[in-house]
């Protein structure tokens, strides 16, 4: 499905370039689009090693293991085919909470490295599994309970109020991840029926 | 809000003292496990990049050439008649795509209708509550190789459609629409 959309959203970008005349953007915005990658990648590099760093203190000290336990209960149901002890939960979790905390820059590395756990408990085949799918849905609807980043925009523009939309924020973003988690269920229970 | 900013401030650093503690409690090599598990993240950071640079172009190119505006113009009338503003349309389609663009929207939203309007704080609230669905699995799924993404994507999309839904029901139910 990635390939047909990438190829689509080049092949039909070309299309109305032709259309619009906007061939002389396009143009540009191939090697622009590069170029931010790059910078990006760059950019996180700093992030990575210094999170992934510290997050090794904290699985070769058992932290990451005893953050697990505490949330045990939950993170089970959400991905039962993840062993209780195994060091996935630990990256998922602490992913989970550098989200919730608007934490951004320490939750991508996190997030890589339960993907790589995931991967490993997957037979590190290169097809997605059943956890793999739930982890992104929840991912996706981002738990937020400080959106640190709007406060300051809304401050910046002077609003009367400018935290009077962490409490709906904090809602939104409750019911939309509980909406991600039943998709993401249905999606499964479908698979699982075709065999 | 002084609250919010300090618990915010406070908590890396604590989070940062309390790992390199445990740690050293624990008899961790701290600093060669530090350096250790750092480099990893090298390795990470440049094997995301053929993966962001071919979502990003294409994406750019998609842009540049107005198809995004185009579609947006053609989805915009069935917007509006489910009660959504048209103003926020384009975020909506950015938000899944591109971060920076998303916020560049939602500050451009915020500054033109001001923060205490249904758009700014649809904006605002918008911003919070869904994620760049095709930045995350771009990185997450090629950081560790994954080629077959199964219904990740479509899931992934669903949930950022029910995220923009509850959080134009939220935020008309708290403020009302003016």
């Amino acid at each position: 499905m990635v390939n047909y959309i990438w190829v689509f959203m080049t092949v039909v970008g070309f299309i109305f370039a032709l259309i619009n005349g906007t061939m002389a953007e396009v143009n540009k915005a191939i090697f622009d689009g590069a170029k931010e990658a790059v910078t990006l990648c760059i950019g996180l590099i700093s992030v990575l090693v210094f999170w992934l760093g510290m997050m090794r203190i904290a699985e070769e000290s058992g932290l990451l293991e005893r953050l697990s336990k505490l949330f045990r209960p939950l993170v089970k149901r959400l991905f039962p085919e993840v062993p209780v002890n195994h060091p996935a939960m630990g990256y998922i979790l602490s992913n989970m909470i550098s989200n919730m905390f608007g934490l951004g820059n320490a939750a991508t590395p996190l997030g890589i490295k339960a993907m790589e756990e995931l991967k490993k408990l997957n037979g590190g085949k290169d097809s997605a599994s059943r956890s793999m799918v739930t982890f992104l849905a929840i991912n996706t609807a981002s738990i937020t309970i400080i959106p640190t980043t709007v406060i300051a925009i809304r401050m910046n523009y002077h609003s009367a109020s400018p935290t009077e939309i962490v409490v709906p924020t904090i809602i939104a973003t409750i019911i939309s991840a509980l909406g991600a988690i039943i998709i993401d269920r249905y999606f499964y229970y479908r698979r699982s029926r075709k065999g | 809000m002084e609250l919010i900013s300090v618990i915010s401030l406070t908590f890396i650093p604590l989070l940062i003292g309390f790992i390199l503690l445990y740690g050293t409690f624990k008899q961790v090599p701290t600093y060669e496990s530090f350096v250790e598990g750092g480099k990893e993240g090298i390795k990470i950071a440049f094997s995301i990049i053929p993966f962001l640079v071919g979502m990003l172009v294409a994406i750019s190119i998609f842009r540049a050439s107005g198809a995004l505006d185009a579609l947006m113009n053609w989805i915009r009338p069935v917007m509006k008649s489910i009660g959504v503003p048209a103003e926020i349309v384009p975020l909506l389609f950015i938000r899944p795509i591109s971060g920076n663009a998303a916020l560049g929207m939602t500050s451009d939203l915020i500054a033109v209708y001001g923060p205490d309007s249904f758009i700014g704080r649809l904006a605002s609230v918008l911003q919070g509550s869904t994620d760049t669905t095709f930045y995350v699995l771009t990185v997450y799924f090629g950081a560790v190789g994954i080629k077959k993404m199964g219904d990740a994507l479509k899931v992934g999309l669903l949930a950022d459609v029910v995220g923009i839904i509850v959080a134009i029901v939220v935020v008309a139910m708290i403020f009302g629409t003016k």
